[in-house]
């Protein structure tokens, strides 16, 4: 991994894909109700885009994540999921119960923001997920 | 707060694995400390509930609020918050146990491994609590993917048959998966209670049996019944030692303990499940004299160990194919003893091979001598494997051999004795060398020297070894009160 | 036997792909296409669980303004599950190869009688 993949045309081109895919990997997220989606599909965009800058431009990319950084990622958006739940039962609902947040009047809107919750927490988790898959993959030995 | 401990009792560890590589990263004191405190307050709402559970009956909760078959429930009852007890309690030993393995690794590693291991806990206290099939499966595939991680942390070997136990585990996952989607298919339910009552007209269609099928395969690989055990063998020889002692005694019992739920309890134990109960209990029979027979040819200590936990899962299911009171009995109560006993000799040999780097048996003349405590502990163990009273061991063996008379089962009861025969071959050997063989002049020089074990981990063999003879003596009290209500035509 | 071909056509293609997972698993002799295989494996119990439902003249489980009723959406839940599996076969395929790359750079390379010669069996 320590010389850099790319030649100039890949160098010029993914500068133009990266905004675009990390737009979409927001879409997709945020979507995740109305259209094929969802907090998977969303990480493994992010994860993508961050991958794809590693791979252009080898070890010393200007932007990236770090293996521990990917590792604390990983920890977070979980960590998210599960303190949602948690916090649902200290609000009086079951676990996971969306209704028990105080987030508004609306039943279903509160359910809605409930699950747009966990849907990023989902999704911090994968793209640390991948992240860590890729960089176990190329790493040092240990 | 306490209305939430079904839920908790799988949350609790889930949420602390996900906390500790950071706490790790912090301090490896803290990351040990949350560990065991968050192990501790999972065994107490265990403990709470199988005392709630026994007194009230059966205790529905529901996530997310959702009532069921729409949303996903879990319940206990008192087979099920049994089963959370043993494991939670057999992790918090074990969590106490692998302190010395972790002193001078690095903070990542450390935190790494209680992440790993707390997650098997949750996976596997998840597959008990849960009251919904796919649930269970995800449950399954967290505490086995944990797993394989876990077990290779054990060095190079240990990558090659955590790899190999990958692939078969994955096809034992994929196995139970397709079963589901068969019952799904022809219900549309994926509630265990739902199930049940919706399945009753469908019985002897071909879905089911093809379903019954292919659950009996997946989770026969994952309880290493006889043919599907290759992989057990490699995997408990070369990972670290708490991995082993915790796979040990607890994944085998988790899956013997879904193939009962469903057996009995989802299909009724009738129709298609006859059959298959009488190819479980055959296989488990073959396996018996197999893991034994193979357990005396073995040098290396670890692996004989693993043979003998084949030999040991067999009897289980030995038990439950009897599907008479007392088969069920006896199996559960060998659950019981299995789960305690394996426990304790791994905690044995890997606290031998700690100090002394010891692995093989012949090197084990005087090892009395040395580690006096431990030899106990393994003797203890030793006898209750072979069934001798008034360890538990005993118990489970004659309640089996009882209801295999009365099942008029008389391969079984041959098998059972001359396996406890057997055990007694390859266990006094142990026996002989550790406590009557005597050095010789070479053999004296080369010995490294080697003292008892640090506390932290001789404290829970000595209550694993003591739990061996008090739950035998108290093994009445324990079969009229608890595990009598785990039967399928029970008083709830 | 044609009609019922027909009909059943998906059937018969999940059961090939399943099939030609286990054949993968049990005779290759190298570790990657053991672990390309149980994937296969496991796409093939995936498109299991879709068809089942499967609805003729469904549309996807969106809820369109106009359509009402649920004979006209295709059934959710197997969807919502096989998104978890997805995700199951994700991480399984991670964790292995992870595995697989110490394996390679321990032993040098991945076929698998040569790595269990080396592993003393």
């Amino acid at each position: 991994m320590k010389p850099p993949f790319g030649s100039i045309i890949l160098d010029a081109a993914f500068r133009l894909m990266i905004p675009f895919i990390l737009l979409f990997a927001v879409y997709v997220l945020v979507h995740g109700h109305y259209s094929p989606g969802g907090g998977f599909q969303a990480g493994v965009l992010f994860a993508v885009s961050v991958i794809l800058v590693r791979l252009v431009h080898g070890r010393d990319a200007a932007w990236g994540v770090s293996r521990k950084g990917a590792v604390i990622l990983a920890c977070l958006g979980t960590f998210i999921f599960g303190g949602i739940g948690l916090l649902t039962v200290i609000f009086g609902g079951n676990v996971l119960d969306y209704g028990a947040l105080p987030l508004g009047p609306h039943e279903a809107e509160v359910r809605a923001m409930g699950t747009l919750g966990i849907e990023i927490g989902v999704t911090i988790a994968v793209m640390g997920v991948i992240l860590t898959i890729f960089y176990a993959m190329i790493g040092k030995e240990d | 707060m306490t209305e939430h401990t079904p839920a908790l009792i799988v949350l609790v560890p889930l949420v602390s694995a996900l906390l500790l590589p950071i706490l790790a990263l912090v301090s490896k004191v803290l990351a040990r400390g949350w560990t065991l405190v968050a192990l501790l307050g999972t065994h107490a709402g265990s403990v709470s509930t199988l005392i709630y559970v026994l007194a009230n009956g059966r205790w529905h909760y529901y996530l997310g609020g959702w009532a069921p078959p729409w949303g996903i429930e879990y319940v206990l009852d008192p087979l099920g918050a049994g089963m959370a007890t043993l494991v939670s309690f057999l992790a918090l030993l074990v969590a106490f146990y692998s302190g010395p393995y972790l002193k001078d690794a690095a903070p990542l590693k450390t935190g790494s491994f209680y992440a790993l291991f707390l997650l098997v806990t949750a996976g596997l206290l998840g597959m008990v609590v849960t009251g919904d099939v796919f649930n269970l499966f995800v449950f399954l595939e967290i505490s086995a993917l944990a797993t394989y991680g876990l077990v290779a942390m054990g060095g190079h070997r240990a990558t090659v048959a955590a790899f190999r136990y990958l692939i078969v585990g994955t096809i034992g996952a994929t196995f139970y998966l397709l079963g589901i989607g068969y019952l799904y298919a022809v219900t549309g339910t994926l509630n265990m209670a739902d199930l049940a009552e919706r399945i009753m007209p469908l019985l002897n269609s071909q879905a089911v049996v093809v379903a019954v099928a292919l659950i009996l395969a997946g989770f026969g690989i994952k309880m290493a019944l006889f043919p599907l055990h290759g992989w057990l063998p490699d995997t408990y020889a070369y990972a670290p030692a708490p991995v082993t002692t915790f796979i040990s005694a607890v994944m085998g019992k988790v899956a013997i303990y879904v193939l009962y739920r469903v057996f009995y309890f989802i299909l009724g134990g009738t129709g298609p499940v006859l059959p298959a109960l009488t190819v479980l209990g055959w296989a488990g029979a073959v396996g018996i004299l197999a893991g034994s027979l193979m357990a005396i040819a073995q040098r290396d200590f670890w692996r004989m160990l693993a043979y003998s936990s084949i030999a040991q899962m067999g009897y289980i299911a030995v038990g439950l194919s009897l599907g008479n009171m007392m088969g069920i009995t006896g199996a559960l109560l060998h659950i019981l003893n299995h789960a305690v006993v394996k426990g304790g000799l791994f905690m044995v040999a890997g606290g031998v091979f700690w100090r002394t780097g010891i692995r093989d048996i012949p090197s084990f003349i005087q090892m009395s001598r040395r580690m006096p405590m431990s030899m106990a502990v393994f003797v203890a163990a030793a006898l209750s494997m072979i069934g001798i009273p008034p360890t538990v061991g005993f118990f489970s063996k004659w309640y089996l051999v009882l209801a295999s008379i009365e099942a008029s089962a008389w391969p079984f009861v041959i098998v059972i004795v001359v396996s406890s025969l057997l055990n007694a071959v390859y266990f006094f050997r142990i026996i002989e060398n550790s406590y009557l063989r005597f050095r010789t002049a070479e053999e004296d020089e080369v010995a490294v020297g080697g003292t008892e074990l640090p506390a932290t981990m001789l404290v829970p063999m000595v209550v694993l070894g003591v739990a061996v003879f008090m739950l035998g003596v108290l093994s009445g009290e324990v079969v009229t009160n608890i595990i009598s209500f785990a039967l399928p035509w029970g008083t709830q | 036997m044609w009609a019922q071909l027909s009909t059943h056509l998906q059937y018969w293609f999940i059961a090939i792909l399943l099939l030609l997972g286990l054949y993968g698993i049990l005779n290759k002799q190298n570790l990657m296409k053991k672990l390309m295989a149980m994937n296969i494996m496991q796409v093939a119990v995936i498109i299991f669980f879709l068809t089942l439902g499967q609805k003729a003249g469904g549309t996807p489980p969106v809820l369109i303004k106009g359509v009402e009723g649920a004979e006209a959406y295709v059934n959710p839940l197997p969807h919502a599950l096989m998104l978890t599996a997805v995700v199951v076969s994700l991480s399984t395929t991670g964790v292995a190869l992870a595995l697989l790359v110490r394996i390679y750079r321990h032993y040098g390379d991945l076929e698998e009688p040569d790595v269990l010669r080396r592993l003393g069996k």
